[in-house]
Order: structure tokens, then sequence, then C-alpha cells
């Protein structure tokens, strides 16, 4: 019962505070008062019996503060003391409120948002069952180019049929489709994926809606059936549960839906629409073939079995096919293997803790900020804190307001930066649907939580430099010294000095490591592709194979709108390639043989990087056409005979002679004579131009899309709507998809660099600023500290320039320690972004250069103020300030 | 002259119990009532006295009423709660045997 009773108390404590704090009052002046009586009865004058009773007393609000101290809510009431106290000191100088509310937003928002997606995308496990078992299987080639390359159907058939270590294995593919609107909808071209229908009992999910595939609907011959994606599923079909059942055309042939996945199924990435069963997808002959390298196998390693073993017994199978095959040069020598999360997220993990290390550095020179400006106020306030203690405030006390000022600082501006981390994972999440994983980036209790440890570290470690700064002990000095501030705080100043040396020093890594981005992206974009980028827009386009069964309709339809665009008012020249225009991927390559040579010794490869093209593409994207001359007309369907070449081609595989008329046997072994060269592209722009070879696209047989290419003399933007207007004429149910301009292309592929740039560029402009304004926020505090001491210089002789100079010195060295500090570290530090740079040396001169002046710079204008303010002193007045 | 610290630590709780056990009684007449009965050798200083009526009352071993006091003004009068009657018993007993315990260390010399 007595909890009971405790609890009441303590329920009566909670609310009746006010009237326990008056009843304490009078309790102790009742006792004082009878105390004064009993002095009076003694004998003594009512003065007197006053003083001896006070002197007996004590000191009352130390008394009173006792008793408090037994009551069981006194920890809270003291809280909310601090923080009514911090507040109160805070809104009496907005300004500085705002500033370090502001800048600690900036920090903790930044570090929020990227911790969220780093954990979400590297550290979050795979939302299937046991994914730590699940590795992505790999073949690896005789030459060692491509440790990482992508599976052959016929090789993975003998892996799955011959290995012990696995518990299943199963094939993934891309795949992409029409999909045909009902009713008023706009067709769709989607991306899609395939997969063998044991890959969800391997990854251990269902569909959240109807069923898997089952064994006999993954076959060639079966009727066909599709998955549709979470998001495809509410967007397109309104979350409508009764599609599943109904049939969908894709590429005019209609699919059953058995099923919708789960919103986190993401493979093999967020923009997958839909997956069909990928035997039933993929031609026969093509899934089993051993050196057509296009598919991606997921393995559950058997409990117990190590990754080495299972490497081991794979290599073997993988070796046996290889020497069973030596007549193919393309066919796998060994097999390789990592983790699936690896897989997925491997490429982005340095750039990631890049701007994660970035985010940190902000933060820290955030925190220095707000300490730099703490222990400014610290000394503005020394004589109140010197005054504090004389009248019996502890040393913890004043610390422990110390911290609660600065804990609610960085409480109000964490708060803001939660809320725009909030919303800056939102764009991220929003723009960056090419980004693995990007479907996992969730705000959640561990986030949440990591917020507010920043938060009370940040109020720590600010709260704690500018306590440390605070000597309580020298009361007497303090008093003694503000009564003359000739040269008071020194010791602060000096801290303040060593806090911005730390802050400059962590800005000078951030602009280098801006700096080398920038240069690098800047790089990036002007590279030559070797064609034009100005004014010059693609699209994509494919025929469904039902409805354009034979090569002659496809033919028609290729002719009739080249025809058809060519003559709409402001386009110069249009033309046809497959699969992509420069700068937008690989795009597939070819092996081939030159009859004209003797055969290249066993083990060495010859392929080139293919394309189809009509013969205006060339022109019509600015491709040079160096020798020999464009596909002849009567390249038809089934007499496909010529084929032309790039520079780098002849570089390589011609040296010294003429290609032209020479022939190169490829595509099935058949003979291509060489009849043209051009100029070289870039694939991606971070590559050099690979050796490329291009067909007659009228020519071929099977050939059901390609990517249109309009060149016009002005906005060629404004031709995006027309031409799919005309497509929309020609065919109704022909998606159109991927209208971009050549920039944009360029631009999308590099995506990555443009926003890390752009990201380590905010990141150091802030920490530019905020540098800026700690230097400035120092020198004017020490030239107010000794405005006398000025004063008295000037009034004695000194020189104005004199003074300006050394005020311009004492503010400045900071900076320049700063800078040396920080250039060093920019050397370690710009070895870890080297595997971020295109064409940019880590240790670049003109961007360490460019940081040092511009850094100065900055310095010097930020020191400028203060120092011709002192140097413009009138020494009366100054002498007078006291 | 009886400081707080010359006080057995921690036998001032006891001390008070002990003094309200007969009757209710207020802050002043409490240390007014230890200082008597231990014929002036203890006296109870303001500054342990409050804080520990306080700690007491918040344990829930004594609790408070404010009545008119023998001046005719209001008072905040002490009085044992069941559950402080108990905690005097034990540290009654705890007295006794650490009391009986330090005599015969003494004795012994």
């Amino acid at each position: 019962m007595r909890w009971l009773a405790q609890f009441w108390t303590r329920t009566k404590m909670l609310f009746g505070r006010g009237k326990a704090e008056a009843r304490l009052d009078e309790e102790l002046r009742d006792h004082l008062e009878r105390q004064i009586a009993e002095n009076i009865a003694a004998g003594m004058s009512a003065d007197e019996a006053r003083h001896a009773a006070m002197r007996t007393f004590g000191n009352p609000a130390l008394l009173r503060d006792q008793a408090h101290e037994t009551w069981s809510w006194n920890w809270l009431d003291l809280l909310l003391r601090d923080v009514r106290y911090g507040m109160r000191t805070l809104t009496r100088t907005p300004g500085f409120a705002a500033i370090a509310i502001l800048v600690m937003a900036l920090g903790i928002g930044a570090n929020v948002a990227l911790f969220t997606i780093v954990r979400s995308v590297l550290f979050k496990p795979l939302p299937f069952r046991d994914p730590d078992r699940l590795v992505r299987l790999y073949e690896s080639n005789p030459d060692g180019k491509f440790p990482y390359n992508a599976n052959a159907g016929g090789v993975f058939a003998e892996w799955k049929k011959q290995s012990r270590s696995f518990t299943d294995m199963a094939l993934c593919g891309y795949a992409g489709y029409n999909l045909s609107g009902a009713g008023e909808q706009l067709p769709e071209g989607v991306r899609a994926g395939s997969f063998s229908w044991n890959l969800l009992p391997i990854l251990g999910i269902q569909p959240s809606l109807g069923r898997n595939f089952t064994a006999d609907e993954d076959r060639p011959s079966a009727n066909p059936t599709v998955l549709l994606s979470w998001g495809l599923w509410k967007r397109r079909f309104a979350g409508n549960p009764s599609i599943v059942g109904q049939t969908v055309l894709l590429d005019a042939r209609p699919y059953t839906v058995i099923g919708v996945m789960p919103a986190s199924f993401a493979y093999p990435n967020a923009a997958t629409q839909l997956w069909t069963p990928i035997y039933y997808k993929e031609p026969a002959n093509e899934i089993n073939e051993i050196d057509n390298h296009e598919f991606m196998a997921i393995g559950r390693l058997k409990p117990g079995v190590s990754e080495a073993q299972a490497l081991s017994e794979l290599t073997l199978i993988t070796r046996r096919i290889h020497d069973a095959h030596l007549d193919d040069s393309f066919v796998s020598i060994a097999a390789n293997m990592r983790p699936l999360l690896d897989s997925l997220v491997g490429d982005m993990r340095n750039s990631l803790y890049v701007l994660l290390a970035a985010t940190g550095c902000v933060l820290l020179i955030a925190c220095l900020n707000v300490a730099n400006l703490l222990v400014a106020r610290a000394a503005a306030r020394r004589k109140e804190q010197a005054i504090r203690t004389a009248l019996g405030g502890s040393r913890l006390r004043l610390l422990r307001q110390h911290l609660m000022e600065s804990l609610v600082l960085t409480a109000a501006g964490g708060t803001i930066g939660f809320v725009l981390a909030i919303g800056a994972i939102e764009w991220f999440v929003r723009n960056r649907q090419d980004m693995a994983r990007v479907e996992a980036v969730h705000l959640d209790g561990v986030v949440v939580a990591f917020a507010a440890a920043l938060i009370v570290l940040c109020a720590f470690f600010a709260g704690l430099i500018s306590a440390i700064s605070a000597k309580g002990s020298q009361v007497l000095t303090a008093l003694q010294e503000s009564s003359r501030a000739n040269s008071a705080g020194h010791g602060r100043a000096r801290l303040r000095g060593v806090l911005l040396t730390l802050e400059v020093g962590l800005t000078v890594v951030l602009l280098i490591g801006s700096g080398l981005l920038i240069k690098s992206y800047a790089r990036l974009r002007s590279a030559n592709l070797g064609c034009l980028t100005q004014n010059v827009l693609k699209m994509d386009f494919s025929l469904p194979e039902a409805r354009y069964s034979k090569a002659a309709q496809r033919a028609i339809f290729f002719d009739t709108l080249l025809a058809r665009v060519r003559n709409l008012p402001g386009v110069q020249a249009a033309g046809f390639v497959f699969p992509v225009v420069p700068g937008d991927g690989y795009g597939g390559d070819s092996g081939f043989a030159i009859p004209e040579h003797p055969a290249p010794p066993q083990g060495k490869l010859l392929y080139a990087l293919h394309r189809w093209a009509d013969p205006g593409y060339f022109a019509a994207i600015g491709i040079p056409l160096l020798r020999g001359h464009t596909f002849d007309d009567n390249q038809r369907p089934g007499h496909s005979t010529e084929v032309i070449i790039s520079e780098e081609f002849v570089r390589q595989h011609f040296p010294g002679e003429d290609p032209i008329g020479k022939h190169l046997r490829t595509m099935g072994k058949n003979s291509f004579e060489i009849v043209g060269v051009v100029g070289d592209t870039r694939h991606v722009v971070t590559e050099p131009p690979h050796p490329m070879m291009y067909f007659a696209l009228d020519a071929t047989d099977d050939m059901n899309g390609a990517v249109l290419v309009v060149r016009s003399g002005r906005d060629v933007t404004q031709l995006a709507m027309p031409v799919r207007r005309m497509i929309a004429q020609m065919d109704r149910d022909l998606p159109v998809s991927d209208v971009l301009t050549m920039d944009q292309v360029i631009g999308r592929n590099n995506m990555d660099a443009s926003f890390n740039a752009m990201l380590l560029t905010v990141f150091a402009g802030v920490s530019l600023v905020l540098a800026a304004v700690g230097l400035f926020g120092v020198l004017s505090y020490i030239v107010a500290q000794r405005t006398s001491e000025i004063g008295i210089r000037i009034a004695l002789g000194a020189q104005r320039e004199q003074v300006l100079r050394k005020v311009l010195m004492d503010g400045l060295r900071p900076a320049f320690i700063g800078l040396v500090l920080g250039l060093v570290a920019s050397a370690g530090a710009a070895r870890q972004v080297q595997a971020m740079l295109y064409g940019t040396e880590p240790l670049d001169a003109a961007v360490f250069a460019g940081v040092a002046l511009m850094l100065l710079v900055v310095a010097a204008l930020a020191c400028l103020v203060p120092a011709w303010r002192a140097s413009r002193l009138d020494p009366m007045q100054a002498l007078r300030t006291e | 002259m009886g400081k707080p610290s010359d006080l057995v630590q921690g036998t001032l709780d006891l001390l008070i119990l002990k003094t309200i056990l007969l009757e209710p009684m207020h802050g002043w007449a409490i240390g007014k009532r230890i200082q008597q009965v231990s014929g002036e050798v203890l006296q109870v200083q303001q500054g342990s006295l409050y804080p520990a009526l306080h700690r007491l009352e918040q344990q829930g071993w004594i609790k408070a009423k404010w009545a008119e006091s023998e001046t005719g003004r209001q008072a905040k009068f002490y009085a044992l709660t069941a559950a402080g009657r108990k905690q005097l018993e034990a540290e009654t007993a705890n007295w006794n045997r650490l009391s009986a315990a330090i005599d015969l260390i003494v004795a012994e010399a």
C-alpha cells in the first residue's frame, strides 16, 4: 500500500508544485519568526533578535533549495527551469539563435538524410528469407577482362544440373514490352524482367496477390502469364484485385495476369514494371547457348557450404564446358560469385561513403561554429557567470545550464533539420529511381534514434567546449577584469582561434573534394562523344511482333516514318539506329573473324560493339564518314552484305591497311563487306571509344524496334510532339518512350556524377560561409575587446596602417594554419574520391590552387571589415567607452 | 556544539520519527524537542531538519497537515503514518543493534 501512498504524494507534488512552494516558504518563515520570538524572550532587542535568528537560520534561499531537492520531481523542475532560462537567454539574442539553429538544421538534416540512404541501401538486409545465403553467380572470361560477366543459359543449365553446393539456383533476365492501353489509356513501353519459376521460392517470398509461375508456365510452349509490380498495379490498374485472372496485351499478345508482387520486390531494379517466365520469354535456342552472356543467375547456398567451396565447384564445371568447346572462344573459363546485396549496391558504396564523410564534415563544422558562437556569448556573460558563482551557483549547475542552452539550440536545429531530411529523402527517392535499392529507402525508428543521438552529441560537443572556456574558479579575476576590459578573454580568443583553424581546415577539404568532382563532371560533360549533341532528339519505339511479324511490314513502317519525319518543317535530318545512340550504354557486342587475316591464336577474342543503322543515320547525328560510303539502298531483308566500321576498329584490326573491300564474318557466320569507315563514338562518356561495327537496319530479319534520331537547326524539343503525333497516326497502339535530347541522354547517364558534384558543392558552399562568418565573428570580438588598447596605441602614435595590418594578421592566422592543414588532409582525402573522378587527377594543381586562393580571398574579406573598423577608431572615443 | 555532522549519520530520521510518535508536531517544535530531550546535546540545524522532513514525507513515512498552532497561526504539523511506525520500529531495532555493537568495542578497551 505504501507505493500507492507514495504515488499519491508524487502525483500531488507534480500538480501542486506552486502551492507546495508557497507552503514551504510559509513553513520556513514561521520557523524564523519563532526563533526571533525566542530571542526576544531571552532579552534581545528586536533588531538583534532578528539578526541572530537569521544567522542561525543560514542562507534561506539555499535552505529552500535543499528542501526542494528532496521532492520527487525536482529533476524535472530543474530541467524545465534550465530550459526556460536557456530559451529566455536565446530569445534575448534572436539573431544569434537563428544563425545557430539554421547552422545546426543544415548539419543535422544533411546527416540524417544521408544516414537514412546509406543505411537503407547498403546495410538493410534484402527483403528475402535468410538473405545472407543468397549469392549472385557470374561467369568470368578467359582474358580476365570481365571478371563479373553475365551468364549464358547453357552454362547455367549445366551448373544447375551438376553442382551440389546450392539448395537451388534461378535464372533472370531483362525484358521490355509494349503494354497496350485499354479504353482511353495510352499504350506504354514498360521495362520488365523475366525469371525462372523457382526464383521466388529461392528468395523465400510470394506474390502479394495471386500466385507464382508454375514450372509448366516456365516453358516455351506454355500459355503466356505475367506477374505485375505493385507500382504498375496501383498506377495502371487502380489497385483492383480482380485483375488477377484477366489478360493484358503485351506486344499485342494476350498474357494472363497471375499475381501482383509486393512493393518491396524490385529486381533487377526499381524501374521494373512486370515479370514474365524466362523460359517462356526467351527463344529456346538463345537461352540454351553457352556463349550468349545475357542472363543473371542467383543461387541459395546449402547450409554449411562456404562461398569458396561453391565457387570452386562452379569453376570446375565451367572449365569442363570450356575445354569441350575450345573452338568457341566466347565460352567462359571460370565462375565468379558475390553476395546478392553486394551485386546490387557494390558500385555505390564508395560514392555514398564519400558523401557521408562530407556530411560528417559539415556537421563538425556546424558544431564548431555553434561552439564558437557559444564561447563568444560565454565571454560576454563572464561577469554574469562570476556573480552567479559568487552567489552560490554551483559549478555543476552552471555547466548544466551551458549544456541546456546548447541543447535547446541543437534540438531546435535538429528538429528543423529532421523535417528538411524528410523532404530531401522524398526528393531523392522520386528523382533517383535509377539507383539500386532506392525502394528500400525509408525513415524508421532507427533514423529517429540516430537524429536524437546526433542532437545530444552535438549539444554536448558544442556545450562542453563553451563550458570549458568559462572557468568558474576565477571568480575574482573575472569580476575585476570585466571592470577594465583592456585585454580580457585572451584565453577565450585563443580557443576560438583553434576552433576556427579546425573549421577552415575542414572547409578546405570539402572545397577541394567538390572542386575535384566539379572539374571531373565538367570533363564528363565536355567529353567528345564523337557526334552532335546540340539540337538532336532521340526517341525509342518498338513494333509489336504480333502485328509486324514480317520483315517487309517493318521495313515499310520504318521507311514511311522516316520519309514523313524528314518532311516535317524544322527537321534537318533524321535516321534510325539500334539499340542505342552514342553515350547511352554498351548496347551489346558480337564476335567476328576477318577472313583475309590469319586466324587469331586460340583464346584470343575478336569482338566489337554492334549497332544497326539506316543509311542516313550518320549524317543525321553527325558521325563523319571518313572513307568509303554509307549503306546502299539495295540492303534489304535477307540480302544484308555490307558493314561499316569505326576508326578505332581500323586502328586495332587493320593497322596500316585499307579495310575497304575486306570482309567480316559474324552474325551467324555470314560474310559482310566493309564499305565504309566512320568516326569513333563513345558508348559511355567515361570510356574511350571501343571498336564498333554498323549493320544495315533495313536488312535484318528480326529488328522490331529502333531509336529515331531527329536533328533540327533550332530548338529541337519543339519537334517532340509533332513526331509523336505522326507515329500515333501511323499506329495508335505504338508506344514511344525515352524522348530525350542528346544533352539529356548524357545528363541521365552521368546522373551519379552530377548528383555527387552538386551535393558536395552545396556542402562546401555552406561550410565556406560558416567559416567566413566564424572568422568575422571572432575578429569583431577581438577588436571589440581590445577597443581601449587600440585606442591607447593610436593615441600614442601608432599608424593606422600598422593597426590594420596587425588586426588583419590576427584574423588571418587561423585561416592560414587551417588552410595548410586542410591542404595536407585533402591530399589524403582526394585519393578516396579517385575512383569517382574522370579525367581529373586527385592532386589536381588547379583545383588545389583555386581553393587556396578562394579561401584566402573570402577570409581576407571576412577580416577586412573588423580590421578596417579598428584602424578607424577615434582614440578619444575608444578610451571613453569604459 | 551539535552541528549536523555531529549527529550520527542516518540517525536524524530516527530522531524525527521517534519525536512525533506521540503527537503531531511542527518543524520548530521537533527541533526544540530533540534539543531538550537530548539535554541540549543534539541541536538540529534547519538546513538538515527541513530537507529531512520533506524527504520523509516524500517516502510516505510521515504526513503533513496544516493546522492552527498554539500561536494562533497556521503551521505545518507532521504526524507518523502506519508505514512510518513500521519504519520507526525497524530503525529502532537497527539502532539498538548498532549501538550495542559499538558499546562492545568501546568497552573492550
